[in-house]
């Protein structure tokens, strides 16, 4: 079997082996480095498009680095939740980087500051090429310890990024983003080696058939847990996480908040609902769950009082990864049936909306030199595109149909309500409608135009950054009329997946 | 055994010192610091994984392959968080600077 | 000045005497590492582990050390992020600053530059071993981009004026010599043999060093750009040709 047959698993290492290559020549030459990235987010888009086909009418694969088999070896493995998490990195991938040219070629209009912005739009292209290969290698990746290169490939990308706009107050965020996430890495790391020392393997296939309670094992999930919760910034660890993602620039907000929070939680979910999924109890799922429904009341009420829309949208983001988190002690009805697919299908849709906002946010800002939000008054008549795409995207946050937050939120309901656990129920309402709250107050501003308000334009934003987070709003739109299409593809090569959804639809 | 298990004990001491300096320190060369104390620890634990007595049995090498990787991580995200500590020192301070001369300035109208 | 007083009172009384809650954090780090060193107790004697597992592959791997075969062979994967990780390093630290040159030249300590002519040669030979040994005994591309690093270390620390004029491209292309090897290679092997980096058996040793050489002298260029601290003086566009003159200073 050659390599270039359909059917061949090295095609699994095409999102990884591209973006990584473009961001060599991205740092390597001077010219042309947005048609590198551009190249590469498309044919990475279409990679995964070829792994989903594989899937669909081969089934889950396995790829093994070198040609060497398990337990010496590396394993790649594809499955639903893999590639609904890497279509999910590849399309708000291509958009973020059509999103950044429009960003960068408006600062660079920009006389006084384009030597700097020139530098900046110089180093983001192959940080963002490398951040986007951790990224596949990680969704991609069988093994703990690769996981672990791959945690910190994405770590040192995004704190670069963070940095990137040369703030101090941006540089210091990004300062302490590096450290915690190096914490978490280094806690992951740690739980690493007592798997290790208990198991004796580093493939997950492999430890998931090991898994026993014992003491050393336990001791290494909670490591490893604590250390993706630190990276995830789940309620009381998520304090690094608005300062790091209001104050960078806007595509970079955009990626941190949309992709690399998901890298972590991503694997936090194979771990507890795949590898270790016979130690864990109930009580640890409910310990969970609380902190995510802690994590959305507090998260929601902090985006009301926030004065300014960009650090609005990032406490949106602890909110709504309360939701990922409250799932967990709902995935278990009547004891053992797991439909934590809804799970992966939440944070698709969340990763759509967020960019989207994200993008309204930084163009929003970009037009109007500020992002204050009881200024923020008319914009609607400047950027009705912007706006536009701002509405659609709070719909799917706010939950509301057809959205597919909307889909999500429902499924957790009905979860919630037939295990009789009405209390996450209410938490899930009450972080609804305080979603629409902050979303409103937002909207409430575009809308008013005063009297005295005057129709200029002062430099017409690109199409490249209205577009795109139109784009993504409406996908995060459609997710909900098509949610059958990813729920189909998660349930792949999952058997109890694909008994609760026979023909795909929920 | 006894070797496993000293290097092993060093290795999670070295870790938790780490950890408690990096949480109640503020300056971001002990934080640095602290966390190159805590990888230390941890590669510790790694390498006392792999050791075997003379004679009895061969020694693991995957482990020190991990540790190798582990340093080489450690060394380069060290050296990117000492220069973006040193941006932030610098930014920092022109900021005090700037604000000095705010605070001064009316001062000197006044007189 | 009265606050700057006050924070610096507080910093030295810190050292003396801890207050409730880095009491109760010191706590709550003893109380977690008695627990975790009693598990590392509870562990079996004889871990499990893959020792046996690398030695039964150790001849198809091409080279003799377990340990250069795990991270260039069976877990060469692992190696090529981790080398991407140091370039990764590199840009993120170049986006930062510029790097640091005293502004004005000065003379040249003769016991420094000493020190760099008898050194610096010598520390190249000590690299090169030092990737060559690698496939039989410790050592390898780290161990020599270590050692490279070093004396590009020394030589920044000599402040020899050459190295002001480094030009940005040349440089750059070191750096990302290694990699672009290792993923050639990688790719190679892929064409070959239908595997990413699954290296033909009879020429694996020669891959291998291949890839160790080039990874070296980009990880020597690394680690000194890192101490470097910042990109070099021409990153702008616009820019001047280099003052090559004093480079060969170097050289007695």
């Amino acid at each position: 079997m050659t390599a270039f047959q359909l059917a061949a698993p090295a095609w699994m290492i095409v999102p990884i082996i591209l973006p990584l290559i473009a961001g060599l020549f991205c740092f390597l030459f001077n010219r042309r480095i947005f048609a590198i990235a551009l190249t590469a987010a498309l044919a990475n888009l279409l990679g995964v498009c070829i792994l989903i086909y594989q899937l669909l009418f081969f089934g889950p694969m396995r790829c093994h680095m070198g040609g060497w088999q398990t337990p010496i070896g590396i394993t790649l493995r594809t499955d639903g939740p893999a590639l609904l998490m890497l279509l999910t990195t590849a399309i708000t991938g291509l958009a973020v980087t059509l999103y950044a040219r429009g960003y960068f070629s408006y600062r660079i209009l920009n006389p006084r500051h384009a030597a700097r912005h020139q530098q900046q739009q110089r180093y983001f292209w192959p940080l963002w090429m490398l951040l986007l290969t951790g990224l596949n290698g990680l969704f991609l990746s069988n093994d703990i310890f690769n996981l672990y290169v791959t945690l910190e490939l994405i770590a040192i990308s995004a704190a670069s990024l963070a940095a990137l706009s040369g703030k101090p107050a941006s540089q210091l965020a990004a300062f302490r983003y590096l450290l915690v996430s190096l914490l978490g890495s280094l806690t992951y790391l740690l739980g690493v080696v007592f798997l290790y020392r208990s198991c004796g393997v580093l493939d997950l296939d492999l430890l998931q058939n090991l898994m026993q309670n014992a003491p050393g094992i336990r001791a290494a999930l909670a490591l490893m847990s604590i250390g993706l919760l630190l990276k995830t910034a789940l309620f009381p660890l998520h304090f690094w996480l608005p300062p790091a993602h209001a104050n960078a620039l806007a595509p970079v907000s955009v990626i941190l908040s949309a992709l690399v929070v998901k890298g972590s939680f991503y694997l936090l979910f194979r771990f507890w609902f795949e590898v270790f999924t016979p130690i864990i109890t109930t009580s640890a799922l409910n310990f969970m769950g609380t902190l995510g429904a802690i994590a959305i009341v507090w998260g929601a009420i902090q985006a009301m009082r926030q004065p300014r829309l960009k650090l609005m949208v990032a406490y949106s983001t602890v909110s709504q990864l309360g939701y990922l988190f409250i799932a967990f002690p709902l995935t278990r009805i009547d004891g053992n049936i797991h439909i934590w697919g809804i799970v992966i299908f939440m944070a698709m849709a969340h990763a759509c909306a967020k960019s989207a906002m994200f993008m309204v946010a930084g163009t929003v800002f970009l037009h109007l030199g500020h992002d204050r939000i009881k200024d923020l008054n008319g914009i609607r008549a400047n950027l009705p595109i912007t706006v536009f795409a701002y509405g659609i995207a709070g719909v799917s946050l706010m939950g509301l149909p057809p959205s597919g937050g909307f889909i999500a939120k429902w499924l957790l309901l009905s979860s919630a309500l037939t295990s009789s656990q009405w209390w996450w129920a209410l938490v899930i309402i009450v972080g609804s409608l305080l979603a629409m709250i902050y979303v409103f107050r937002v909207m409430s501003h575009f809308f008013v135009i005063p009297e005295d308000y005057a129709f200029t334009k002062p430099t017409p934003v690109s199409p490249l950054m209205e577009w795109p987070a139109l784009a993504l709003a409406l996908i995060s739109l459609l997710l909900g009329l098509a949610a059958s299409w990813p729920l189909y593809i998660l349930a792949q090569g999952n058997v109890v997946l694909a008994q609760i959804f026979p023909g795909g639809l929920p | 055994m006894i070797t496993t298990l000293l290097y092993s004990m060093t290795g999670l001491i070295l870790f938790a010192m780490g950890l408690f300096t990096l949480i109640i320190h503020s300056h971001p060369l002990r934080k640095i610091l602290a966390v190159n104390v805590m990888s230390t620890g941890v590669f510790l634990i790694l390498v006392a994984a792999a050791y075997k007595p003379l004679g009895l049995g061969k020694i693991d090498p995957v482990p020190h392959a991990m540790v190798l990787t582990g340093i080489v991580v450690s060394v380069s995200v060290t050296a990117l968080a000492l220069l973006l500590a040193c941006r932030v020192q610098e930014t920092s301070n022109l900021d005090l600077l700037e604000r000095r001369k705010q605070e001064a300035r009316p001062k000197e109208s006044n007189q | 000045m009265r606050t700057e007083e006050k924070i610096i009172t507080r910093s030295r009384n810190r050292h003396k005497r801890l207050d409730a809650f880095q009491r109760i954090l010191l706590l709550l780090v003893i109380c977690l590492t008695t627990l975790l060193g009693s598990i590392i107790w509870t562990m079996p004697e004889n871990p499990p582990g893959l020792a046996d597992a690398v030695a039964l592959m150790q001849e198809h791997s091409g080279v003799k050390s377990p340990v250069t075969a795990v991270l260039l062979n069976f877990r060469g994967y692992d190696t090529l992020l981790e080398v991407m990780v140091l370039l990764l390093a590199v840009i993120g630290a170049w986006s930062l600053a510029k790097a640091h040159f005293p502004q004005q030249e000065r003379e040249a300590n003769p016991v420094q530059m000493g020190v760099v002519r008898l050194l610096v040669p010598l520390m190249f030979l000590v690299a090169a071993y030092l990737v060559w040994q690698g496939s039989h005994l410790a050592g390898g591309a780290f161990q020599g981009g270590a050692i490279l690093g070093a004396a590009g270390v020394l030589m920044l620390v000599t402040e020899l004026p050459c190295l002001r004029a480094i030009p940005a491209h040349p440089l750059r292309i070191g750096l990302v010599l290694g990699p672009l090897i290792f993923v050639g290679v990688a790719l190679f092997c892929l064409f070959l043999t239908g595997d990413l980096l699954g290296y033909p058996e009879e020429t694996a040793g020669w891959l291998i060093l291949l890839i160790e050489a080039g990874c070296a002298i980009s990880i020597g260029l690394t680690l000194a750009s890192l101490f470097a601290g910042g990109h070099p003086e021409d990153e702008r566009p616009k820019n001047q040709e280099q003052a090559k003159g004093p480079c060969k200073g170097e050289r007695p």
